[in-house]
């Protein structure tokens, strides 16, 4: 297979790994080493990379994406040439700058020239380039009336506002940034976004690693999904970002959902279990926003008991009630159940929750209000989608901006 | 892939000593130097006093010392202006070697999260060094002066001894700051080898008042002395021994250069073959 194109990547990476050999034992003392000049420690090996390749195109926006710890860190500081890979090539095309963290080489005694001109210089720049770009800097970051005060009478957010004014100025073909988009509010990453999209269309490449997938869907043309080390896949954007939230989610229901809540009940009957299910009936820890769900849970009775009613509190992580149900409000005769009889409480819908855990508080109670068990929080389920919408719930809906002649249309919710 | 690798651009090969980009280097220590001298400089209201006020006023307890209670001094000629030399000369010394071990450490936001020739860190601390040194050395010209020794063209030597020094310090300042991403307890270790230093090199005597039979090993085996003793003799005192003269012949002092390029070497190999994973044991 022959490669036919006319411009070579931005970025290739070629079948890169990179082991850390953490030793079980720090020698940190000459010391120590001059008093057993043979013991050898052992030493765990963690596989941060494993034979990561692939390929950014000039003007592309590629984002990077995984878990916490899954290596992609790694990765840009294996291209950023911080960390040596152990095994493969990194090539690139064009001037590189990293920014791993804004304003790398700051110091809070000097004054905003002088950290202009160490942060240039750090980025790659010749001090007399520094020296020249200083004016657009400070205009950009809109720090003129500041430039003689000290880092450390800078607000942190002028800090960040000189920082990325620098970066911006530096003028590299390729980009590596690393979630420097964390820091600084809304309207600071707007207008990061609006300055990366300005670059990219100039024709300069960036790479993004985040967490935001809403970020990611907004701007990359694609993007990488790692985990383990590994390409887990690489493409559309928002296919990438749905694995992610899968991957991450995935892994983290076994994280402690909280301890149940305190059971109450006359102990006529006995809540056993609750547990969700997806469309297609299967048992899960974790389900999508916007697809039928059903929340099971299943009791049985000590002692005969004529028409029982069972409840439940869906409720998010703040303890806010989110949807409650009933059997007596839909049907009241749910008939008569012997001792030692169990019976099963489904609710089905569609989930509209906002993503996080949900937890289920289900009760039985006797017709009437005399509480058999009740558990809070006895189940919990974590919704996952790609976009936090801040609501509570986001109910499928339409909407639309009406002017004078033409209408606007879109589609919202889950 | 089966493009061969050349025609994929540049290839990134992580971190190193010297980086591909001499210019890089350059311009990334004396930015790194310029900014520390600054920040000492302009960082408090005494500024650059401070730093004039440590070598000045070691020397003043010391000649205090020395001449008033053990009477070292007596009877050597422009002692005082000996002693001031042999501080600020020492002070270079020290100052660069022990801030260098500490240095890699001290940057460790930069080493962390930005590529760049790992040898711009031990080599700012040499140049700031070298920074204070020549402004001790104005203060310390004004004293000589004072103190009756005439001007003379051997000043224009200076350079021939700061050199050798300056690789001295480097090689060591290579070697230290390298060990210490490893060994934490370098630091106290060098403290102690800076004190031996101090006493073991002609600082607060002359080398005549040694017994003979040390007199010419020291020359031959601490190069700092053999600097020391040639400063006396080019900058002070021309009746004063050369380091040639007491080593027994200027093909002696190959010994000492051999040592210096030895230490330079050494240094820069460990730092040369640490560098890669600095980063990475921080």
């Amino acid at each position: 297979m022959t490669e036919v194109s006319d411009a070579i990547p931005a970025v290739a990476i070629d079948r890169v790994s990179k082991t850390f050999q953490i030793p079980q034992e720090r020698v940190s003392t000459l010391k120590e080493r001059a008093l057993h000049p043979f013991k050898r420690t052992g030493y765990d090996r963690f596989d941060a990379l494993d034979d990561v390749s692939f390929a950014v195109e000039r003007g592309e926006f590629f984002g990077i994406v995984g878990r916490n710890g899954s290596g992609k860190s790694t990765l840009l500081k294996c291209m950023a040439g911080i960390y040596r890979t152990d095994a493969g090539a990194i090539y690139v095309n064009g001037r590189l700058s990293t920014f791993i963290e804004l304003g790398v080489g700051f110091n809070p005694d000097l004054a905003a020239r002088d950290n202009v001109l160490m942060n240039g210089v750090m980025l790659g720049l010749s001090p007399s380039e520094a020296r020249a770009r200083y004016d657009h800097i400070i205009d950009f970051a809109e720090l003129r009336e500041f430039e003689e005060l000290k880092l450390k009478n800078y607000s942190s957010g002028m800090q960040v506002r000189l920082a990325f004014s620098v970066m911006v100025q530096v003028d590299a073909d390729i980009l590596l940034i690393d979630e420097v988009l964390a820091v600084g509010d809304v309207s600071f990453q707007q207008k990061c976004f609006d300055v990366f999209n300005r670059l990219r269309d100039e024709g300069k490449t960036i790479l993004f690693v985040t967490h935001d997938m809403s970020a990611v869907r907004r701007f990359c043309h694609r993007a990488a999904l790692i985990d383990r080390g590994r390409i887990v896949m690489i493409g559309d954007p928002t296919e990438v970002s749905n694995s992610y939230v899968d991957v991450s989610f995935g892994a983290s229901t076994s994280a402690d959902p909280g301890p149940e809540g305190e059971r109450s009940g006359d102990g006529t009957a006995e809540l056993l279990e609750a547990w969700w299910t997806d469309e297609r009936g299967e048992r899960q820890t974790v389900l999508q926003q916007g697809r039928p769900c059903t929340f099971h849970a299943r009791a049985r009775f000590n002692e005969p008991i004529e028409n029982p009613a069972i409840a439940t509190v869906l409720e998010n992580e703040s303890h806010l009630p989110l949807m409650a149900t009933s059997t007596d409000w839909t049907e009241s005769a749910t008939g008569s159940f012997g001792a030692g009889d169990e019976a099963e409480f489904v609710v089905q819908f569609e989930m509209a929750f906002a993503p996080g855990r949900i937890y289920a508080s289900p009760w039985v109670a006797h017709q009437g209000t005399r509480v058999m068990d009740r558990r809070p929080r006895m189940s919990s389920v974590v919704v996952t989608g790609a976009h936090q919408s801040g609501g509570l719930v986001d109910l499928p809906h339409d909407v639309r901006l009406e002017a004078a002649g033409r209408v606007l249309t879109g589609q919202g919710g889950a | 892939m089966t493009t061969a690798g050349a025609a994929l651009g540049r290839p990134i090969k992580g971190p190193s000593a010297l980086g591909g980009d001499a210019r890089r280097l350059l311009h990334l220590s004396v930015t790194l130097a310029v900014m520390e001298f600054k920040l000492r400089f302009f960082g408090s209201v005494l500024g650059y006093l401070w730093q004039l006020m440590r070598p000045l006023l070691l020397f003043g307890v010391l000649y205090a010392v020395f001449t008033q209670f053990v009477k070292l001094g007596a009877g050597i000629q422009f002692y005082p202006a000996i002693l001031l030399t042999g501080i600020v000369l020492f002070t270079f010394f020290s100052d660069a070697t022990a801030r260098s071990v500490t240095a890699v450490l001290d940057r460790e936001n930069l080493v962390r999260k930005i590529e760049f020739p790992r040898l711009v860190v031990p080599i700012a601390v040499i140049l700031l060094a070298y920074f204070n040194l020549v402004l001790n050395l104005l203060a310390v010209l004004v004293f000589v002066l004072l103190t009756g020794v005439d001007v003379r063209v051997e000043w224009l030597a200076l350079p021939l001894l700061l050199i050798p020094l300056g690789m001295l310090a480097s090689g060591l300042s290579m070697l230290l700051s390298a060990l210490y991403v490893r060994f934490r307890d370098v630091q106290p270790i060098w403290e102690v080898v800076l004190q031996v230093a101090f006493y073991g090199s002609p600082i607060l005597y002359v080398i005549e008042q040694l017994p003979e039979n040390l007199q010419k090993p020291m020359v031959l085996f601490n190069p700092l002395s053999t600097i020391l003793v040639q400063s006396r003799h080019w900058l002070i005192d021309q009746s004063a021994p050369t380091a040639a003269d007491v080593a027994g012949g200027a093909e002696y002092l190959l010994i000492p250069a051999a040592i210096i390029l030895g230490v330079f070497a050494l240094g820069f190999w460990v730092f040369n073959r640490e560098a890669p994973r600095i980063a990475e044991e921080l």
